[in-house]
């Protein structure tokens, strides 16, 4: 018999604990194609968010650190500046980064760490009941804006991946969603650039992911992808925000 | 044996550090602790040091978790007001088992407070600090000599038991020069097997649960450690206390001056003793068994190792306090009006 399909080969055949439809078990499937296709289980180091990204050490035959909530580049750029031979990958949700972690992801950037970092942004605080995030569309409802997100009490969508991108330490950043089929092969390719960035030794790549998340959104699988092209891109435009010119044919 | 030089508290601290095998540093500015972050700054990049400026203490306390994770030997050093951001990593490290060492220079609080040596960190620094049931080891030395020795001892500590090691220090004791030998260089050490070392095995740092079995588990060999801590490293100095009736209680900077109280009420016929904490966790309990005498805690603080003191003593309502607050030492004076009150008292 021929295959035609199997999972990569790093990871653990762990249960995903993430619900169905939710775009985090695509990119934990996505990161560990590029793990396999870059042959660096061995050296790679995962840093983990709090959210429902948590879980994901168990899916990957590789180093791990479950980070505090909002810190994963801080501990990141410990794990990096004490051993610059690892490759660091920091996984981060949106309440995580863009909201607890707003000043750490800053940060690390401006100092250029040599760091890739995959942001998923969903829209909304997922493991937690789906409350409001910094990222949550105007008129979005959520537990915690029930008559929608109002830009006078909580102001607009934060654009992470334009915002990093005025800073000079920023190597490069890019846009994806997890969409539809072209989507989410160019996602991959973000990651996987972002990834060789880190290994040809440059400063902190950083791709933000749109993911879909029913369960949150209270929609159907179907719906929430829909509700990503309609929606969210026209508010989160895809496409590289900042990358060099010499390393864009890469990957 | 090195030499003897003469050397600023905090430059000991940084020195000492280093000397130890500690290559990577993170701090972030505040008085007195800055020195210390100046002195790695100094040698950034020279023989493997590493020196990076978070951007808050938070950053700085989980950057040291970083490093630890890989098995290498980090450090950090703040006051009051930044320990505070960081100790969300201080109870990290405890449940993640990763040893660290870091240096506060207490300053009165609370709020922003004052500059000068205060101990008021106490209770946070021994009773947890931070959330959930856990215990670092706590150092307190009281010259520049010992910030020397003991920082040394705060990594082969924090490395034996994989736990967060605080070396308290003070504004005092921080910013004084003293002459002090230094400890000999040493290598750094060899990157033990349960750190994230790449390779053909895999490991997780992380510090969620599964379900409450499995935590209750996991907080209960937490507490058999602290057990053995408990047990094992109580580190104390009892200065004429065999046939003393008071016996003074100090530690820090603080135990300057009440040493030298207790030097002066001597000469003049009063039979005073002193214990120095020096493990402030575990408190020394084991310098108080059995004796039965009239104590008195000097702080630079409202009371707060006074509390450990009754907790140790066959007679708590013979335990008194003397306090001060604001930065300033007490006079050896001020103890001796303390002490001859607390003896006509008797009377």
């Amino acid at each position: 018999m021929k295959t035609i399909y199997q999972a990569p080969a790093v990871m653990t055949g762990a249960y995903m604990t993430t619900c169905g439809g939710c775009g985090h078990g695509l990119a934990a499937k996505l990161l560990g194609e590029i793990i396999d296709e870059l042959g660096i289980a061995r050296d790679l180091l995962l840093v983990l968010p709090i959210g429902c990204a948590t879980n994901a050490w168990e899916y990957y035959q590789v180093d791990s650190f479950c980070a505090l909530h909002g810190r994963a580049p801080a501990v990141a750029t410990g794990i990096k500046r004490a051993s610059p031979e690892r490759i660091v990958v920091a996984y981060q949700g949106d309440g995580d980064l863009a909201s607890e972690g707003m000043s750490e992801i800053i940060h690390a950037t401006i100092r250029g760490e040599k760091l890739s970092v995959i942001f998923i942004n969903n829209t909304i605080f997922g493991m937690t009941g789906a409350q409001m995030a910094p990222t949550t569309m105007l008129e979005q409802v959520t537990s915690t804006s029930p008559k929608g997100k109002k830009a006078s009490d909580a102001g607009e969508p934060v654009l992470m991946a334009e915002l990093l991108a005025q800073i000079p330490g920023c190597f490069s950043s890019e846009r994806v969603a997890l969409n539809n089929p072209q989507n989410i092969r160019a996602a991959k390719r973000a990651i996987k650039n972002a990834i060789v960035n880190q290994m040809n030794g440059r400063g902190l790549s950083f791709v933000e992911v749109l993911s879909p998340c029913p369960t949150g959104w209270k929609t159907a699988p179907v719906d929430a992808i829909q509700w990503i092209e309609k929606e969210i891109i026209p508010v989160y435009p895809l496409g590289v925000k900042k990358q060099p010119e010499e390393v864009r044919n890469e990957v | 044996m090195g030499m003897e030089v003469l050397i600023q508290g905090n430059a000991a601290i940084a020195e000492s550090a280093i000397r130890a095998g500690c290559k990577y540093y993170f701090g972030y500015p505040i008085t007195p602790s800055s020195e210390i972050a100046e002195y790695y700054a100094a040698r950034n990049h020279q023989d493997g040091i590493v020196y990076v400026q978070a951007e808050t203490e938070m950053a700085a306390f989980n950057m040291v978790a970083g490093v630890a994770s890989v098995g290498k030997l980090g450090m950090t050093a703040t006051s009051g007001p930044g320990f505070c951001l960081g100790v969300e990593a201080v109870s990290f490290m405890s449940s993640a088992e990763l040893p660290a060492v870091i240096v506060d220079c207490m300053r009165p609080g609370p709020g922003d407070g004052e500059i000068l040596a205060a101990q008021g960190d106490y209770f946070q620094l021994t009773k947890g600090g931070g959330h959930g049931d856990y215990r670092t080891i706590v150092l307190a030395p009281y010259s520049v000599q010992e910030l020397a020795d003991y920082t040394v001892k705060a990594f082969a500590l924090a490395g034996k038991y994989r736990n967060p090691v605080i070396l308290a220090s003070d504004g005092a004791l921080s910013k004084q020069y003293e002459n002090a030998i230094l400890p000999e260089p040493a290598q750094e050490p060899e990157i033990p097997d349960w750190a994230l070392r790449g390779g053909e095995t895999w490991h997780t740092v992380v510090t969620c649960g599964y379900g409450p079995a499995q935590w209750e588990a996991h907080c209960l060999s937490l507490q058999k450690k602290y057990s053995e801590i408990r047990e094992r490293e109580q580190v104390w100095e009892s200065y004429q206390t065999e046939d003393a009736d008071l016996i003074l209680v100090a530690y820090g900077s603080a135990a300057r001056v009440v040493l030298d109280a207790m030097k002066r009420a001597r000469a003049q016929g009063m039979k005073v003793g002193m214990i120095r904490p020096i493990t402030l966790w575990p408190f020394p309990e084991k310098a108080f068994a059995g004796l039965d005498r009239t104590y008195l805690a000097v702080e630079l603080s409202a009371g707060q190792m006074v509390e450990d003191v009754r907790l140790s003593v066959p007679d708590r309502d013979k335990v008194h306090f003397y306090g001060k607050l604001g930065g300033l030492l007490p006079s050896v004076e001020d103890l001796m009006d303390a002490m001859e009150a607390l003896v006509r008292q008797k009377k």
